[in-house]
């Protein structure tokens, strides 16, 4: 596959990912907002800011510009608007690569968000344009998974997604046991939804919210999608199969290093990580970075030289 | 999109009843009321359509092209570019016999047009011999110097072409343009005819159409024989400018339906003159490059500095003959609008046959005397730039206004080398379904010609419409649409 190509896949699904988990957060938090708690209404925005938009933006959170900042700013970097034209532009790229499905979906999303105008203090408006996203990407997921070859094409796409899910999850984490202190169960309520993540924790280890069994579950849970385990997992499987389609001898570092940082997941228990936790999550976020790099330097933008050496 | 039906159409009869002979040679009637033959069983089919019925198939055939994203972009517009490409319901029908003589003329003139590159480009002797002046091919914007002693892949220089035809009041074909650069198109000859199958299949049966869905297959294999020597496993890519292009439907179509990659100019790197494309297993061996750019965007080496749509040493590989493009490069000399006017004499000149297909009578604005004589009569003329295509800087002079005349008189006498002009020639209508009734059309014919081993032409074509009433341009960007074209069996 070319590798402008697989490059193209691997942004529209990160960006995809992207806008997927500022809807779940987004909605996770406008619920919380609505109750009143220990947390200020300021606090919580700064969380789900500080989570979605790092750096210069969780400063001087204003609440009543906060939700159609991270929804529809036209120029900010980390908007939902912007995510789904992100995806959508790497789409275009490609078309001829991804099934017309799939193409005809993400065409029709991204003419519903942006199709409206979304007015700063419509909160209402802004909401509804969340759970569009919402179901828009559990729709897309399931039609890329239906319409296309699960072949290389496929297996960049999965990348993409999940190396997206893993470093958001473990900043969305960080935000919140940054300041558990002063969490109650509602806080908890909200970083499992925020997650997806709030029926399936009951499921498995019923209704009591406790600080430890949440990050146990959220980050070493291998059969739940939205852990951390799950994802690193899914990227193994991901680039172990374009590993073995390239007769390549230069994907051996790729391995070595996805190898090294599932191990971070698969043979820890929450005990060892619980005190260190923010130390441990960004530990995480700086592999997931140089795997990052690998693969571009691997597949993506290798040196002509190195090309012939192989 | 909203099915709507709008019961005040009148039936097929009714329609028929008023359709308007206009001077110009009809495609389906001799006069009202008389069909020519090969469209008898359209003209019966159209007599017992009820009202609303073509509207309705209309609907489905646009819903048709809308779902398989048959668009092209219109530029100039930043939002919603992507449109669908107009098209009329009903078919343009084209004998056996007609067409064989197409074929048999189409045929003589591409080999005279490629014998002409060959010539220009290496021993001159056309020039030499005083056939055409040396002045009007040195002086063409497409002539290209870097290209002189290059030798081309079984000196085919003209691998895709895509001639525009008309017909005379007289009712034979001319040929209007070769075009012999990067000819587009044919994705809507193809998808058309797979929509109309689906809405006429017994209109089909009847008349006995013949086949045009081989055409990705002759192209691959016309493609694939013009690889280097040696490489008995070519591979063949697609270059396109990207999605921004205004023909990208059609550049994602052809490489789907041949199956071979879809390149940018950053896909591919050039190493010791030879062609690769960066993919994620390492760099693979390219050896045809079927390119949907123009000649000065390829190498920013040779030509065009500034621009990234080719790549880098492109051209050196090609001089050292390890890749293959198609079409080669400066074949836009050929199909200069100056040196339209020599094609008769370039086929006798190195066939020593007379044209089968005529061209249009041609004044060169940089004979004084034709200038003098076409300037005091542009009201009468059709004046185009030679450099140009797609119906821009052309002045149709009984359509202008006498600002327009006077702008392009002092255009034609400040660049004379520039302009060419010919008499204004009634095109041929045929019936076309337009709000919701049977008008007649002005319509030319592009028929897509392909040389690699041999000259194969695909019994079909684009036939291109001016949908707007009475106007005699039919290109797309001007307002233009096509027709699906069916060329019967014998």
């Amino acid at each position: 596959m070319l590798s402008r190509v697989a490059d193209s896949l691997y942004w529209m699904s990160r960006y995809f990912e992207r806008a997927d988990n500022a809807s779940r957060v987004l909605k996770a938090t406008y619920g919380l907002i609505l109750n009143p708690a220990k947390f200020s209404t300021e606090e919580r925005w700064f969380r789900a800011v500080s989570s979605l938009a790092p750096g210069a933006a969780a400063k001087n959170v204003d609440p009543q510009r906060t939700l159609f900042l991270l929804v529809a700013d036209p120029e900010g970097a980390f908007s939902i608007v912007k995510c789904i034209s992100g995806a959508r532009d790497n789409a275009r790229q490609v078309r001829e690569e991804i099934s017309s499905e799939m193409w005809e979906h993400l065409n029709r999303l991204y003419h519903d968000v942006t199709g409206t105008e979304l007015q700063p203090e419509d909160d209402a408006g802004a909401m509804r344009m969340v759970s569009l996203v919402r179901e828009g990407s559990y729709r897309f997921s399931g039609i890329t998974a239906a319409t296309m070859n699960h072949d290389e094409a496929w297996h960049f796409i999965q990348l993409g997604k999940y190396i997206e899910r893993a470093c958001n999850l473990c900043v969305l984490l960080d935000a919140y046991f940054a300041v558990d202190k002063n969490a109650d169960d509602l806080d908890w309520v909200g970083l499992l939804s925020s997650c997806a993540a709030f029926e399936a924790y009951c499921k498995a280890c019923t209704a009591e919210l406790r600080p430890e069994r949440i990050a146990n579950f959220l980050l070493l849970k291998p059969e739940f999608p939205y852990s951390v385990r799950y994802s690193l997992d899914r990227m193994h499987e991901a680039l172990a199969a374009i590993s073995a389609l390239s007769l390549s001898r230069r994907t051996a570092k790729v391995e070595r290093l996805i190898g090294r940082l599932r191990s971070r997941v698969a043979y820890v228990h929450v005990e060892e990580i619980i005190s260190g936790l923010h130390k441990y999550l960004a530990g995480i976020i700086e592999q997931c970075r140089d795997l990052h790099a690998a693969v571009h330097e691997v597949y993506i933008e290798y040196p002509i030289e190195v090309a012939f050496e192989t | 999109m909203i099915i709507e039906t709008d019961t005040s159409d009148p039936g097929g009869a009714e329609a028929l009843h008023r359709y308007e002979l206009n001077g110009a040679y009809d495609e389906m009637f001799i006069s009202v009321d008389h069909p020519r033959r090969q469209y008898r069983p359209l003209h019966n089919l159209l007599l017992n359509l009820g009202p609303g019925e073509l509207r309705r198939s209309k609907q489905e055939a646009d819903q048709s092209f809308f779902n398989q994203g048959i668009t092209f972009t219109v530029y100039g517009n930043d939002k919603d570019t992507e449109r669908i490409f107009p098209h009329d319901l009903l078919p343009r029908i084209i004998t056996a016999a007609e067409w064989e003589k197409i074929e048999r003329g189409l045929t003589q003139r591409i080999t005279a047009l490629n014998l002409f590159l060959k010539d220009v480009y290496h021993d001159r002797k056309i020039i030499e011999d005083g056939v055409v002046p040396g002045s009007i091919v040195y002086t063409c914007k497409h002539y290209r110097r870097e290209m002189r002693g290059i030798k081309v892949p079984r000196d085919v220089y003209i691998t895709v072409v895509g001639t525009d035809l008309i017909r005379t009041p007289d009712g034979n074909f001319v040929v209007l343009e070769d075009n012999l650069r990067v000819p587009s198109g044919v994705s809507y000859m193809l998808t058309s005819r797979r929509v109309m199958k689906q809405i006429f299949p017994g209109l089909f049966q009847k008349c006995r159409v013949r086949p045009i869905e081989q055409y990705s297959q002759v192209l691959l294999s016309t493609l694939r024989s013009l690889a280097p020597e040696g490489r008995s496993e070519p591979t063949v890519v697609l270059l396109t400018p990207g999605a921004y292009n205004s023909a990208y439907f059609e550049h994602t179509y052809l490489a789907r339906q041949m199956g071979i990659e879809l390149v940018e100019g950053r896909d591919l790197v050039v190493h010791d003159n030879i062609v690769y494309m960066r993919t994620t297993f390492g760099l693979q061996r390219v050896d045809v490059i079927y390119r949907r750019i123009d000649d000065d965007y390829l190498d920013p080496l040779v030509f065009e500095g500034a621009s990234s749509l080719g790549a880098v040493g492109l051209f050196n590989a090609y001089r050292a003959g390890n890749i293959a493009f198609a079409n080669a490069l400066g074949t836009g000399v050929a199909d200069d609008k100056a040196i339209y006017a020599y094609v008769p004499k370039i086929i006798r000149y190195y066939l020593d046959q007379d044209p089968i297909l005529e061209s249009v009578e041609t004044f060169l604005m940089s004979d004084p005397g034709q200038r003098d004589h076409v300037c005091q009569r542009l009201d009468e003329y059709v004046v185009k730039a030679v450099g140009e295509s797609g119906g821009y800087g052309m002045l149709i002079g009984p359509h202008s206004t006498e600002e327009e005349r006077a702008e392009f008189r002092e255009k034609i006498y400040a660049q004379p080398r520039n302009y060419i002009a010919q008499p204004t020639i009634n095109l041929s209508t045929a019936p076309c379904f337009v709000d919701g009734t049977i008008e007649p059309r002005h319509i030319d014919l592009r028929p897509y010609v392909l040389y690699g081993e041999k000259i194969m032409i695909i019994p079909g074509g684009l036939t291109r419409v001016a949908l707007r009433k009475g106007s005699l341009v039919v290109n797309s960007s001007q307002g233009g649409g096509s027709k699906d074209t069916w060329v019967l069996q014998n």
